[in-house]
């Protein structure tokens, strides 16, 4: 399926979940939020939240800031 | 550079005057962020030099994010992190990435920053106060990032507010405190805790928070991109600590002319 995720186009297998996208962009990151279409995904429902054609999905992970 | 030779008094000072902040206690006043920083190892030994006992740090996409061994310091040099909202520019955008921040963190504690112009990065009161009004309302400990007004500063700790955080002069600038009787103005407006937030280019300038009554300092650049971090986070501590000791003892009063120290009683004629 077509979805953007941190706002480029992305193609994903039709059946896959945020837990999916999240081990794809972020491995070696312990500390990810994920917002699908600007809500957030909680990490204990990313195994059973099925994305959809057209979602827009930030994975987001800790950087410096002030 | 050894952070352990700070004087015995100082130490007991600490102990007798904790700084308390959304019902957290800290031995230290000064906050610490991380943007900016040459190198993890500069990092890790500012973080140590500064005695910081809360960073703050952001959430980006993942692309552009720190590789985990920025948390790893963080981690183990045992601090608290407080997230901040920084790049976002309405209310709606700080809600929602302060959700994502309790979720990437683990915490509810939120830094929370509404930019309303890009060239100065002045906060947008509008935007801020209704940003801090929702947060409050789900749970989250809100330390708003604010300009020198007092009245807006009454009104976000009226919002429920843990801390209100005065700008001293636009973040990055180093211009120090441009206002300094708005920051004490702001101090005697509110009941939370203040805390003097960007604008710090030297340690006199963090001295000069807390003499004015400043509850605490937090400051990134002038340590980040400082030619020596370290020394200059140390410098950092010990201002914020000698600032807050002479607030603490009472300064005293200007004068027109001068005040002899040494007695004109029993003054020879020669």
């Amino acid at each position: 399926m077509q979805l953007t995720v941190n706002g480029d186009a992305a193609e994903l297998a039709d059946d896959a979940t945020v837990a999916d996208l999240v081990a794809q962009r972020a491995p070696g990151h312990d500390r990810v939020a994920v917002a699908r279409n600007g809500d957030v995904v909680p990490r204990s429902s990313w195994a059973r939240t099925p994305l959809a054609p057209g979602d827009a999905v930030e994975v987001l992970a800790p950087t410096a800031g002030g | 550079m050894s952070t352990q030779d700070l004087a015995p008094a100082l130490a007991r000072e600490e102990a007798g005057d904790p700084f308390v902040l959304g019902g957290e206690t800290f031995r230290s006043r000064l906050l610490l962020g991380t943007g900016g920083v040459p190198s993890l190892e500069a990092l890790e030994a500012a973080v140590r030099a500064s005695g910081t006992q809360l960073v703050t740090v952001a959430l980006r996409r993942v692309e552009a994010s720190a590789t985990g061994s920025m948390m790893t310091v963080l981690d183990r040099a045992g601090v608290r992190l407080l997230p901040n909202t920084a790049g976002c520019r309405t209310a709606r955008e700080a809600v929602r990435t302060a959700r994502l921040a309790r979720e990437a963190f683990g915490t509810d504690w939120v830094k929370l920053e509404v930019i309303g112009d890009e060239r100065t990065l002045l906060p947008d009161a509008v935007e801020l106060l209704d940003a801090a009004e929702q947060l409050v309302a789900e749970g989250f400990t809100v330390l708003a990032y604010t300009t020198d007004d007092p009245v807006l500063g009454r009104r976000l700790a009226d919002a429920g507010c843990a801390a209100v955080m005065p700008l001293g002069s636009p973040i990055g600038s180093g211009l120090g405190i441009r206002n300094p009787h708005n920051v004490a103005l702001l101090r005697e407006a509110v009941d939370v805790p203040v805390v003097l937030d960007a604008g710090i280019g030297t340690a006199s300038d963090a001295a000069l928070a807390m003499e004015l009554g400043c509850d605490a300092v937090l400051l990134a650049s002038a340590v980040t991109r400082a030619r020596d971090p370290e020394r200059m986070a140390l410098a950092m501590r010990q201002a914020v600590e000698g600032g807050r000791l002479a607030r603490l003892a009472g300064r005293i009063p200007r004068r027109w002319h001068a005040e002899a120290s040494t007695s004109s009683e029993g003054l020879p004629a020669l």
